[in-house]
């Protein structure tokens, strides 16, 4: 399978202070990628230049084989954002969005209220057409912003955070969306900092961390970098310590040497488990 | 020619629609100020005056015309600009548009200049009807108009792209529309002023309006080269934008 996103290089800075340092990255056709990171670790940075919004210090991206800083419109055809804040016009309804969204992206007029109609449903929007954006949920807008970043049948998909501030059911409804989505085709670019959205969707991933990328591949390559099994127990000063061992026979020769009054728990690895041990800090932390 | 026209309607329709939500509050709001003017200066304080030969409200329509092509044009450009890049981010939306630059500074400017020559056109009316022998709607005078809308409204996107919050805007507005009003010939004749004045209040593009207006409704020698600066001031504002957004330093 070819490359949609290829990122070498990549550097932006904001004064002296790279947000993004040195960043390669390839995101393969159809899949679905995860970039993890804690807050302010350069997730949306990254993903803001790829999309063309900003631009970047040093480095090439090429996005379906064109560079977006030469082909920048090229590029744009293919991708389609959905960023972190609902970025729709407040004064417009639902369907104006829409309809405006599909002339910019030069849908030709015919197909303009069939593809809306089409994607309305799909997203189950079609009872919210003519309503404000602001009279809406945040579920709600979030699938209306949906709707509009696929309007022009974009070959992938970012979507920043794209469950901050959604309820549990709006999360999953927003997960089975996306994974229908990357079913018909679509590359999914998602970043987020919700360790167990990355793991229930992303076949590949990427953690960031101050802007460098320290680690990238499936979720069980990432988990077999640091061991398959994890040993929690509590140590002497009554913090919870974390081992990691390839095996999980390993992991019981272990558990058996410590005092039977601690209370041990044997698990497999996680995301979380090797973000931790790759960062040294926690996912959620600033 | 085509593709920019095309794309530049597609970046207007937004802004249409919004006009068409908010049509009578977009127009009530957009008349009051010059109403204001016209009342207070032309009713009030220049009743019975004479400005350069002519009675002082046939001197004052032409220049509030210019006015409001100022006030109505660069504060609908810059507000709902200003509104959509920092508070609704759905500048950020078309930006990801495969849409051209230039498209994208015309359409944005559309919704303030079409605001503009509404406001213009309903204060030339007033004053038409208030000094039917010293008024003539020419073509020169609507070209005038037309250039002079386009030119604050591309000062308004220049502003929104610039703005860092609403704040900022305020500032803008203050430090370099405020003295525009008053100031560039809109309520007197530039010529009575010292020499030193002149040369300063030529450099602010509302001069050349206020000028051009007023020599073009009013059947006096029209000043050309006024007309060349004010072009001059709109191709300049549109490139600082074109150069705002293509260097991505919005």
């Amino acid at each position: 399978m070819s490359d949609i996103i290829v990122v070498e290089g990549l550097v932006k800075k904001y004064g002296d202070k790279a947000a993004v340092d040195r960043l390669d990255l390839r995101v393969t056709k159809g899949k679905m990628f995860g970039f993890l990171g804690p807050n302010g670790a350069g997730k949306t940075t990254t993903v803001r230049v790829i999309s063309t919004l900003t631009d970047f210090s040093e480095g090439k991206v090429w996005v379906g084989g064109y560079d977006i800083a030469k082909k920048p419109r090229e590029a744009k055809k293919l991708m389609g954002v959905i960023q972190q804040h609902i970025s729709l016009d407040k004064d417009l309804t639902v369907r104006e969005n829409m309809m405006h969204h599909a002339m910019m992206h030069k849908i030709p007029p015919g197909d303009r209220k069939k593809r809306i109609e089409e994607l309305s449903l799909y997203v189950g929007l079609d009872g919210y057409m003519d309503r404000m954006i602001d009279s809406l949920s945040g579920g709600w807008k979030k699938r209306a912003a949906i709707v509009c970043s696929l309007i022009h049948e974009p070959e992938i998909l970012f979507l920043d955070e794209p469950t901050v501030g959604l309820d549990i059911q709006a999360r999953r409804l927003l997960w089975d969306l996306i994974r229908k989505l990357n079913d018909g085709g679509t590359t999914i670019f998602l970043t987020s900092h919700y360790i167990e959205e990355i793991e229930a969707l992303c076949d590949n991933v990427g953690i960031i961390d101050n802007g460098r990328l320290i680690a990238m591949g499936t979720p069980s390559d990432l988990c077999n970098k640091i061991g398959s099994t994890a040993v929690e127990y509590h140590g002497k000063d009554g913090r919870t310590v974390y081992r990691y061992f390839p095996s999980r026979g390993e992991a019981n020769d272990f558990a058996a040497t410590l005092d039977e009054t601690n209370t041990v728990l044997i698990r497999n690895t996680s995301l979380e488990d090797c973000f931790v041990e790759l960062t040294g800090k926690k996912v959620e932390e600033k | 020619m085509f593709e920019l026209l095309r794309e530049t309607y597609y970046v207007a329709w937004g802004d249409i629609k919004f006009m068409r939500h908010n049509a009578l509050n977009i127009l009530i709001s957009s008349m009051m100020s010059p109403l204001l003017y016209l009342l207070a200066f032309g009713f009030g304080l220049g009743r019975g005056l004479e400005m350069d030969g002519v009675p002082y409200i046939a001197f004052i329509i032409p220049g509030i015309a210019a006015l409001t092509s100022l006030s109505a044009s660069f504060s609908s450009t810059s507000t709902r600009m200003n509104v959509q890049r920092l508070y609704y981010r759905s500048f950020d939306e078309m930006m990801m548009c495969p849409l051209g630059t230039a498209s994208v500074v015309l359409g944005k400017s559309m919704l303030g200049a079409t605001r503009g020559l509404m406001s213009s056109a309903i204060i030339f009316a007033i004053g038409f009807a208030l000094a039917p022998d010293h008024l003539h709607l020419t073509p020169l005078f609507v070209i005038c108009i037309v250039l002079s809308c386009f030119t604050f409204s591309f000062l308004g996107v220049t502003a929104a792209l610039l703005a860092k919050s609403h704040q900022s805007m305020a500032t803008f507005s203050s430090l370099v529309i405020l003295p525009m009003t008053f100031l560039c010939g809109t309520f007197f004749s530039v010529s009575s002023l010292p020499a030193v004045f002149q040369a300063a209040l030529f450099a602010l593009p509302l001069t050349h309006s206020s000028v051009t207006a007023r020599a073009s409704s009013l059947g006096w020698d029209f000043p050309w080269i006024s007309l060349a600066v004010l072009a001059c001031f709109c191709l300049a504002f549109f490139a600082i934008n074109v150069y705002l957004i293509k260097s991505k330093r919005v």
